[in-house]
């Protein structure tokens, strides 16, 4: 009878641990785009983190495929993982393989350097997209990725140009610490500090959709003036506004309160249109082109770190063709 | 009479005595720093329905998925002698299978609602039949066995959701999430009601409560007494299934919106906490439902002060430690022995006193 409980104990964690192992989401689907790739095709290797990551990597992970597909003449191979060890590997696999290209959205920023050089010596071109890693300039030919400042600057610029005559800010954070909080949240801080937009309150909902309700919800209850909302992704800015619907105060396009969001998911960007929201900011996901055109020769990088335009909606102006275009999500 | 005063003075309110206790300073302390905290106004929404809005609104519409959670912990709690870490992540799990068969219809309809709701409820207590079996059967312990699902459990809701962030939007839905036209107060409040009604009705009429307690407090004892205690223990985590569904539905009807890597995050320790500032024994045996449901109360009634004194989100989770561990340690059964010891060696010292007096 022992030994039988034991069993089914260790079946249980056994099983528990593949179960666990799917959850991370780390599995491995290195896998080829074309099947038969002929002599004129441009072989990449992209290591990325899996789609699952996040809405933005999602779109990240669509836009590769799209833009590197056999119609545009190249042989796709790509591996998703959240591991470091395991996209180091992968990078391994794709040299030994002879691919042209390796892009690299990295998991780590260290750990890289004798990868790198292994590609450099097979006569492999590297670019890093999206994130940058710690390694000597000569190893790569050049890396695209996001300033994640410019994105918030974009949207303080964006609110600056509405000239309201008195800014009372209500800002909802991210989860503080992380790249797009801090980018998301520079801009507005120097305007705090100016004293040219007033902080009515500074939360952090940690992407929390319901905090964000709540932290709206307490303003609206302690009866302080507001009429700015400024949260650092679309479902925090959902979140606030569902407190405004509640409590009967008006928003987006001619409401009394400008919502601003970011991410540029396409539910929120049907908001924009429908004038309920006023502003939705991206940090752009889409690097393919950009490196597409920099292997085929359509364009020569000035530098070796290649800023990605970012993006930035307004109300007023934006089109349901970008919505198909730039939205993420469905 | 007497006796029914001094019962109060020595925590006679029973398990009550913490949680009331609790709210009574909070809302002393909100009265001193802000009368105004706890004005209620009327006001129309933009959907043109008279709604009531307040602080004290906030706190009792926004603990609703809480309190229903704790409703099913804590019979989890007493029968078990241990606590579902997985209802987070079960509840993301429940709003996505509600948000799937939802935007899977060509229409939302009332019909539609209710059969996305009942899948949900399926699913969820298909998942606490899982984690209820591990427990019963198994005899693994009920955090070890619930972590489980607490770690894969928003994975899973990943695939559910296709790693998007779904949408729904209809009148029913924000009819659920947040008022019924002609109703002004939030539908949350009206469903923890209801919820409360339906588990008092349960152990009206049916032994739930007595099995509960016996399997909590003794397991064999109570097979002994011929009451199938793993039965009794599935139950309580179906039961909990239900709960969890229930608070996954109106946590995505708020919004009309699931993210399952926040929805109801970190919810699993607030229920919890509800559970144990209710003055449940987290060890099992007798539980009083209410308890918990006011414990949801003063976790959310905490949160909403310190939003409303404009504490930096990320302190609030410090304060709020510091509030628990001085209900915790007042409550536990250390403090109240000593209290109790204290109050009638006074008592003893007065009557010598009166004695010594009178000669």
């Amino acid at each position: 009878m022992k030994r039988f409980k034991a069993l089914v104990l260790a079946a249980t964690l056994v099983a528990s641990m593949a179960l666990t192992a799917c959850g991370s989401g780390s599995g491995e689907t290195a896998s080829t785009a074309s099947s038969s790739p002929s002599s004129g095709t441009i072989k990449v290797g992209v290591v990325n983190n899996p789609p699952s990551e996040s809405g933005y990597r999602e779109a990240n992970v669509k836009d590769m495929e799209a833009v590197f597909s056999a119609a545009n003449g190249y042989d796709l191979k790509t591996f998703y993982s959240l591991k470091n060890d395991e996209q180091l590997q992968a990078a391994q696999g794709f040299i030994t393989e002879g691919v042209d290209y390796l892009l690299i959205s990295a998991a780590e920023t260290t750990g890289w350097d004798e990868v790198l050089r292994k590609a450099q010596e097979a006569g492999i071109k590297v670019y890093l997209f999206d994130r940058m890693i710690d390694v000597d300039e000569s190893l790569y030919e050049a890396a695209v990725v996001s300033d994640m400042a410019k994105e918030g600057e974009t949207a303080v610029n964006w609110l600056l140009g509405q000239d309201l005559s008195e800014y009372n800010v209500i800002h909802i954070q991210g989860a503080m610490g992380s790249d797009a909080q801090i980018g998301r949240t520079g801009a507005l801080d120097e305007q705090f500090a100016s004293g040219k937009m007033n902080k009515v309150v500074q939360q952090t909902a940690t992407w929390d959709e319901a905090e964000a309700k709540k932290i709206v919800e307490s303003v609206i209850n302690s009866g302080e003036d507001f009429n700015v909302i400024y949260a650092e992704n679309d479902g925090m800015a959902k979140g606030a506004v569902a407190a405004l619907d509640e409590a009967g105060i008006t928003h987006g396009v001619d409401g009394k309160v400008i919502v601003m969001g970011f991410d540029c998911n396409k539910w929120a960007l049907r908001e924009l249109l429908a004038g309920a929201w006023n502003y939705d900011g991206q940090c752009s996901p889409f690097q393919a082109q950009i490196i597409s055109d920099l292997i085929k020769g359509n364009t020569t990088a000035s530098s070796k770190k290649i800023i990605n335009q970012e993006k930035g909606f307004d109300a007023k102006t934006i089109t349901q063709a970008d919505i198909d275009t730039y939205g993420l999500g469905e | 009479m007497k006796n029914q005063t001094k019962k109060v003075f020595s925590g006679g309110l029973g398990q009550l005595t913490i949680p009331l206790v609790a709210i009574a300073l909070l809302v002393i302390f909100n009265l001193f720093r802000d009368p105004s905290f706890f004005s209620i106004g009327i006001m129309h929404n933009n959907d043109g329905n008279i709604v009531l809005s307040g602080n004290l609104i906030s706190i009792i519409n926004g603990a609703s998925e809480l309190a229903i959670l704790a409703m099913g912990m804590t019979l989890v709690t007493a029968a078990c002698g241990g606590q579902d870490i997985s209802v987070g992540a079960a509840a993301a799990i429940a709003g996505s299978v509600f948000v799937k068969i939802l935007k899977s219809m060509p229409s939302i309809t009332g019909g539609t609602v209710v059969l996305a709701f009942i899948s949900a409820c399926i699913v969820a207590m298909l998942f606490g039949t899982f984690n209820g079996t591990l427990v019963a059967v198994f005899k693994i312990q009920p955090m070890i066995a619930t972590l489980i699902l607490y770690t894969c459990g928003r994975s899973i809701a990943y695939w559910i959701n296709g790693g998007a962030t779904p949408t729904v939007s209809s009148p029913i839905i924000s009819g659920i999430g947040s008022f019924i036209p002609g109703i002004p107060i939030p539908t949350p409040v009206l469903i923890v009601v209801l919820a409360a009604i339906l588990f008092r009705l349960l152990f009206h009429f049916t032994s739930l409560e007595l099995f509960t307690q016996s399997v909590g407090i003794n397991g064999s004892a109570a097979r002994l007494n011929g009451i199938n205690s793993t039965f009794i223990k599935l139950l309580s985590f179906i039961i909990l299934g239900i709960c969890v569904a229930i608070a996954g539905t109106i946590g995505v009807s708020r919004l009309g919106l699931i993210n399952h890597e926040t929805l109801l995050l970190d919810v699993e320790m607030d229920t919890i906490l509800a559970v144990a500032i209710g003055g449940n024994n987290l060890g099992g045996g007798k539980f009083k439902i209410g308890g918990s449901i006011l414990g949801a109360y003063v976790i959310q009634m905490l949160t909403i002060t310190l939003y409303a004194m404009k504490v930096s989100s990320t302190d609030v989770k410090a304060y709020k430690a510091i509030v628990i561990i001085l209900l915790v340690v007042i409550g536990s059964p250390v403090v109240k022995a000593r209290v109790s010891k204290l109050m009638s060696q006074l008592r003893t010292a007065k009557a010598e006193n009166l004695t010594k007096g009178a000669q």
